[in-house]
């Protein structure tokens, strides 16, 4: 594992654009809406507050393999990665265009605490509009996949974004949830979620439990290649659309599963309830080993 | 926020355009198009810090007069940046530049 860590290039520590060229084939990717047409927030304007050239979001188009697809990334250093206005009808315009275009697959790099909260209901509509065209890209038959990996995670309105998607590729630093940690324990207490015990806080909404509970379709570890690795089988496997009994199954899973961890009060307590082997160390497996326990314990 | 422009004498750049840096807290971003005059650089500043208008001129002054920046229009998204991270960001942008050519 040393010998690989030299040569592993951290999703979780770069940048928007340079998780994109992480990605795509090398050179293939030309950006719409760049920064140069300097599509700033109107709003965060108005508030005297700095703007970003790109409103903290890289959309554009690029092959993966040579297949043609579109691809989008939160940047989540700006406002947290947060959904304003313009960021918004970025990524809602490149899931249009999938819908009008017809590409192998969108791939969506996502990294947001969700709304921007300075923008009030501009950021609100953003996120439905977003939602809306995600399904409707999906809806003609373009699969949509999320990447989950950065420092903001996918909460709020994008870890519900992230739910609609056909696939979710996630790395344990990678974090889903509704209410972020932060803001359980400041409405809760701390007693109910401690957001600074970061182990703590990845048991409960980080990659490993995800992909135990089925929310995250695969794990890899925080490296751009494993990253291109994994969208390159979901690309491979493809997403037809699922019909109406499909649904109605996971919706009576998920009422199970709901019932069946009621008590749990960590990742670790469902990891026991599921009888998996060395539950205390599984936190500390890389992807590769965790996943050959999980797929042993599915195909059980 | 404030804001100014500046307009710095310097050798011509291979022009091109680039960005670098993040809007976050105490850091930046520039971004690069072409200008007019080959041998000026116009240089526009937003940033939340008011009141360092001098420190930012001197700042930008000594990054023009390191490499060539005539004929570039830099615009700069700031949200703090301490002068050190303001001048490293600038260097990298240059320098990216002038690898590119």
């Amino acid at each position: 594992m040393s010998a690989h860590a030299i040569t592993r290039r951290s999703w979780f520590e770069a940048d928007a654009r340079t998780r994109i060229h992480g990605l795509v084939d090398a050179g293939s990717f030309s950006e719409l809406c760049g920064p140069h047409e300097r599509l700033t927030s109107p709003h965060l304007a108005v508030l005297d507050l700095p703007v970003a050239f790109d409103d903290g979001v890289v959309v554009g188009e690029a092959t993966l393999d040579g297949e043609r697809i579109l691809v989008g990334a939160q940047q989540g250093e700006f406002n947290g990665g947060s959904v304003g206005e313009i960021h918004g009808a970025k990524l809602r315009g490149l899931l249009d265009r999938a819908r009008d275009t017809r590409p192998a697959a969108v791939l969506l790099a996502i990294d947001s605490g969700g709304v921007r909260l300075h923008e009030a209901n501009a950021g609100l509509i953003a996120i439905s509009e977003l939602m809306r065209a995600l399904l409707g890209a999906r809806a003609a038959g373009v699969p949509v996949y999320g990447l989950i990996g950065g420092s903001c995670g996918a909460f709020g309105g994008m870890g519900i974004v992230a739910r609609l998607c056909d696939g979710l590729i996630m790395s344990e630093e990678g974090r889903l949830g509704l209410s972020g940690p932060e803001v359980i324990e400041t409405v809760k207490g701390v007693d109910e979620f401690d957001s600074k015990d970061r182990a703590l806080v990845w048991r409960i909404t980080g990659g490993k439990i995800r992909r135990t509970l089925g929310e995250a379709t695969l794990l890899v570890d925080d490296d751009l290649g494993a990253f291109r690795g994994g969208a390159k089988a979901l690309l491979a496997r493809g997403a037809p659309l699922r019909g109406l009994a499909a649904l109605d199954a996971d919706q009576a899973a998920l009422a199970a599963r709901a019932q069946r961890h009621a008590d749990a009060r960590d990742g670790l307590d469902i990891w026991r309830a599921l009888g998996l082997p060395d539950a205390e160390r599984l936190a500390m497996l890389d992807a590769d080993a965790f996943n050959r326990i999980i797929d042993r314990a599915e195909t059980a | 926020m404030e804001t100014f422009t500046l307009d710095l004498p310097s050798t011509p750049a291979n022009g091109a355009r680039a960005l670098c840096g993040v809007v976050s807290s105490g850091n930046l971003e520039i971004l690069v198009d072409t200008g007019h005059a080959p041998d000026r650089c116009r240089i526009d500043v937003s940033t939340s810090a008011q009141g360092f208008r001098d420190t930012w001129e001197a700042v930008l002054a000594d990054a023009v007069a390191r490499h060539p920046a005539g004929g570039l229009v830099l615009s700069i998204n700031d949200a703090g940046a301490t002068p050190a991270v303001v001048s490293l960001r600038l260097d990298q942008v240059l320098e990216s530049l002038e690898q590119a050519s």
